[in-house]
């Protein structure tokens, strides 16, 4: 097995066990911190994958910016830092039925449709400069303000929206 | 090609996605249920990412990168209205979230 698999098999082991400890543990801090293993293994996949750029937005936004509001969150509910005995509801087989199902059509799904095709070695998402040189950055830069320039101030004003709106909603003295 | 399959990204994300639907719905702090979106969110960008390799087309980097942009006005805004909730109610309980109820 070459050492790109065993990479992915590994990290890959790591990210699951990570995923159902979040939805299962009995502890909100320890759901939390499972969450950050699962964002740097989904940040090490996209290093696989040739995505250098977004492996990096991934650690600083999710684990840096979204794991610090989410620990805030946790403590300004104060949910109880300890075990926690009542996290899951009754219906919870419902969620697990629906997941089941899910699974079991999408891996169908994927299975009869790719089988056993390979990803291209050549995994470009990085296009080569006049001077040779190949950045996964630089392409993703020149795509974003060029092909995508209007979704991309499209979502400045909507995360400029989302700050207001978040502070809004939050304050204690609303008029 | 390279010994990477398409499939075992793609199974990873359906995993990822399948956990994050099942804590959606079994959750019941509220908190909880927002990291579980967060982990469907996730499972989406590596699907994106992995026919981007695929199709070697930078946008659907370009996608990923809007949905962690989007992703965090969501946790934004959703703490925003968790915290709301708990300071009317005193409780992140979704199930004593129930004046809806007819």
């Amino acid at each position: 097995m070459a050492a790109e698999n065993v990479f992915f098999y590994a990290i890959a082991a790591v990210m699951v066990a990570g995923a159902v400890a979040v939805v299962t543990s009995r502890n909100v801090v320890r759901a939390a911190l499972a969450l950050i293993v699962v964002f740097a293994g989904v940040a090490a996949q996209f290093i696989l994958l040739g995505a250098e750029f977004l492996a990096i937005t991934q650690v600083l936004v999710y684990i840096g910016a979204i794991m610090v509001l989410m620990l805030f969150g946790i403590m300004l509910t104060r949910a109880r830092i300890g075990r926690d005995t009542d996290m899951t509801n009754e219906h919870w087989w419902v969620g697990a039925l629906t997941a089941l199902l899910l699974a079991g059509v999408m891996g169908y799904a994927l299975v009869d449709y790719f089988g056993k095709d390979k990803l291209p070695h050549e995994r470009a998402l990085t296009a080569v400069d006049a001077a040779g040189r190949a950045s996964n950055t630089a392409t993703v830069s020149d795509t974003i303000f060029s092909q995508f320039l209007i979704p991309f101030e499209v979502v400045s004003v909507l995360l400029l929206a989302a700050l207001v709106g978040a502070i809004v909603i939050a304050r204690k003295d609303r008029g | 090609m390279s010994d990477l399959m398409v499939n075992q990204f793609l199974l990873l994300g359906a995993i990822l996605f399948c956990t994050g639907v099942y804590g959606v719905i079994a959750r019941k702090n509220t908190v909880l249920v927002l990291m579980s979106i967060e982990l469907i969110l996730n499972a989406v960008n590596i699907n994106l990412l992995t026919f981007a390799a695929l199709h070697a087309d930078v946008a659907g980097a370009v996608f990923a990168l809007f949905i962690i942009a989007v992703a965090a006005a969501e946790v934004g805004v959703g703490l925003a209205m968790v915290l709301i909730i708990y300071r009317n109610r005193s409780s992140v309980d979704l199930d004593d979230v129930d004046s809806m109820r007819g």
